[in-house]
């Protein structure tokens, strides 16, 4: 057996042994009453619900396309210095905290104002995007260099030599991030700020099917369409009408972001002491053992038992989706389903999944395990489709399941895995801020933390969340070098 | 005094001998072609002897160097970028000025490439990107041309004018070749390399292609 079947078999062990100690319970009365109402929306989808329908979907787009503007200035800037270790570091603490997490800490200082939105995204998304580019300059053709002029100054050599070649993919990659940022601009609406999320929620809670399911519909016409709508030419033009669109009033006290930083996030034990004696120190202590013994264990516990079956939901229900997309398997009315299919549960981000099916099913982990594995899946399954175009076939090869088995399946399986592991991070990250929808991963604790103003408690729950993060991300290297499993920068 | 002096040159490269005792002089306003198998060392005696002398001399690489999604009048604008200032280089990337478009036309017409200037240099076929990196070569207008194999795919009708316009641009020129009538064409003096050594030395007219071959068997 090859290794890397022998790592997917072991994930998938590891799996079932967490579904021994997960909760799965269905909770509501009338699940499947509730599920044909939510169907009978999608059928009679209702776009005029509110005038208002119409600013949130601008809102949503404002704060990405402002939010991944700002990332896309600061990252480029730091991938020029990304050989520095402490911008390694940096950006990938920025990265390793979800981008609800960022919006809660600035919520606390700026309010909910467009400055805390934009940053909520701008932030992670900078750490991100200054280790895409660091990547791309550095995988840039070197040979102009040879051929410059002995003399020329470094910033006319980078510009003419270096970075034409890089700026194709930065393109690229910019028109992937704004789409990810419209994700992350809806979802930061359940904190609150004025985009999608927060009419969806309230949409949701008045049993408004209709409703929730036009406003859906707009931002998947939104995304579908991002191709055609987001030209380079016209950014500045965005960029204007989205800082006008969003809304205004920032109203920062100084004050408050000295007494924040200051006071509020030191350990309750230091901020009371009068001095640092052994007592305090005792204090601290306990402190951090209450902490870590109540909160922290449970907190990552849950985490790492709920990435880990939906890691291995999202291979199972990637390998399945991916036929549904490949001209191998299907038709070109076969394929155009798929490819519907697969944008509806792409486009939708996790975490308004995992909204709908806690909705319908009540608290467990069960509607985290699904929206996780079906949004993961349908990631996945559409880079492999794509992926199987480029296989050369014999003529005489098989049809149906033998095809997938013989053919397909142990030709994807690596590039597969390679993805899988790729998203094994994100998929942490996403478990982790689940928790604000009560489920009890990280995230609960921290929200809860910030419900009851312990920002010191709060602080030390999102950096356990960013470290869990970083070693997930680098057994996930280690694994995809082991196996020797390579996927390209701007995909997965 | 001499512009190259080379006296027993060794070159090792990964632990392989790739230059042995090398011993070549090159006094300015020579036109000189190393000839040779591939593998006989030839790139690597040009890098030496281009880097010996970076400031005063231009190097056509044998991959060329340009940058595939620039258009040719950025590619020959390249080859001054040490002239100007970084804020006229900028506003040449942006926005083309016109007294520098008028320069590399004039440039491009000699190289029939003029119908290309704004195209993006991957667009275009082997041939015009090499005569895109002569065109560099000779804008950049330093007195010695370092170059390795610098008409490979252009034609030969065409390749001669190359090369005439090429030594018409610079004083010294060396050249790598592998064609043994351009070298003939073009040189007034011929370096033989065979397996890292210089193996022949000779002024072209005592030359004919017969007097080659042997550098090109076992």
């Amino acid at each position: 057996m090859s290794p890397a079947v022998k790592t997917g078999l072991a994930f998938v062990g590891i799996a079932l042994v967490c579904l021994l100690f997960a909760d799965l319970e269905i909770t509501t009365g009338h699940p499947w009453r509730e599920m044909g109402r939510l169907a009978r929306g999608l059928v009679t989808p209702d776009f005029f619900a509110t005038e208002r329908l119409y600013e949130v979907i601008l809102h949503t787009v404002a704060f990405a396309i402002v939010g991944v503007a700002l990332a896309n200035i600061l990252g480029f800037l730091l991938a020029l210095v990304f050989h520095y270790r402490i911008v390694r570091v940096g950006c990938a603490f920025a990265r390793a905290i979800h981008e609800l997490f960022w919006a809660l800490m600035f919520l606390q200082v700026f309010g909910l104002t467009a400055v805390t939105g934009v940053l909520a995204i701008a932030i992670p998304y900078a750490g991100i995007i200054a280790k895409v580019y660091s990547e791309i300059l550095e995988e840039s053709d070197p040979s102009p260099l040879q051929a410059v002029p002995a003399g020329s100054g470094s910033i006319s050599i980078f510009l003419f030599a270096r970075l034409p070649d890089a700026w194709a993919h930065f393109k690229t990659y910019t028109l992937y991030r704004v789409e990810c940022g419209l994700r992350s601009s809806a979802v930061l609406g359940f904190v609150g700020l004025p985009t999608l999320g927060f009419h969806l929620e309230s949409a949701f809670s008045q049993g408004h099917y209709s409703e929730a399911w036009g406003i859906l519909i707009l931002f998947y016409l939104v995304i579908a369409t991002i191709r055609w709508w987001l030209r380079p030419k016209w950014v500045p033009f965005y960029l204007l009408g989205a800082v006008y669109v969003l809304p205004g009033g920032v109203d920062v006290s100084l004050e408050n972001v000295v007494r924040l930083l200051s006071h509020d996030i030191v350990p309750h034990p230091l901020r009371m002491a009068d001095s640092l004696d052994a007592g305090t120190a005792g204090e601290l202590a306990n402190w951090t053992w209450q902490l870590l013994a109540h909160q922290v264990a449970p907190g990552v516990v849950n985490t790492v038992l709920l990435t880990m079956i939906a890691l291995v939901g999202s291979g199972a229900l990637a390998l399945m989706f991916f036929p549904l997309i490949s001209s191998r398997f299907f038709g070109p009315t076969g394929r155009y389903s798929g490819h519907l299919f697969l944008v509806v549960v792409r486009s939708t981000p996790e975490y308004i999944l995992a909204y709908i099916f806690l909705q319908l099913w009540g608290p467990s982990m069960l509607p985290a395990i699904v929206a996780l594995s079906l949004h993961n899946g349908g990631i996945i399954g559409h880079l492999i489709g794509r992926y199987t175009e480029n296989l050369s076939q014999r003529p005489d090869s098989p049809t149906g399941v033998n095809l997938y088995a013989y053919e397909i399946l142990p030709r994807v399986y690596p590039q597969f895995l390679a993805f899988l592991f790729y998203r094994w991070e994100v998929i942490l990250r996403e478990t982790a801020i689940l928790g604000i929808l009560g489920i009890h991963t990280l995230g609960f604790y921290v929200d809860s933390a910030f419900a009851d103003i312990r920002f010191d408690r709060a602080i030390f729950l999102i950096i356990v969340t960013a470290l869990l993060n970083l070693v997930v991300d680098a057994l996930s290297r280690a694994i995809r070098a082991r196996l020797r499993l390579k996927t390209r920068f701007d995909e997965g | 005094m001499s512009l190259f002096d080379l006296r027993g040159l060794c070159v090792r490269y990964n632990g392989r001998e790739v230059l042995r005792d090398i011993t070549l002089r090159v006094e300015p306003g020579e036109r000189i072609a190393l000839v040779g198998k591939s593998g006989a060392g030839k790139s690597t005696l040009l890098n030496v002897l281009y880097q010996q002398q970076r400031a005063e001399s231009t190097l056509i690489p044998q991959d060329l160097g340009l940058v595939k999604s620039l258009s040719v009048f950025h590619n020959i604008y390249m080859g001054r970028l040490n002239r100007h200032a970084t804020w006229y280089n900028l506003l040449n990337l942006v926005r083309p000025v016109g007294r520098e478009v008028d320069k590399v036309s004039s440039l491009l017409s000699k190289l029939k490439l003029e119908d290309k200037i704004f195209e993006p240099v991957g667009e275009l076929s082997g041939g015009q990107q090499q005569r895109t990196a002569i065109g560099r070569a000779i804008h950049q207008g330093n007195r010695t041309l370092v170059g390795d194999e610098p008409v490979s795919s252009v034609d030969e009708h065409q390749a001669r004018v190359v090369l005439d316009t090429l030594n018409e641009a610079h004083e010294t020129v060396l050249l790598a070749m592998h064609d043994v009538q351009l070298a003939l064409y073009t040189t007034d003096r011929i370096v033989g390399l065979q397996d890292g050594r210089i193996v022949m030395d000779q002024p072209t007219s005592s030359l004919d292609s017969n007097d080659l071959k042997p550098l090109y068997q076992n």
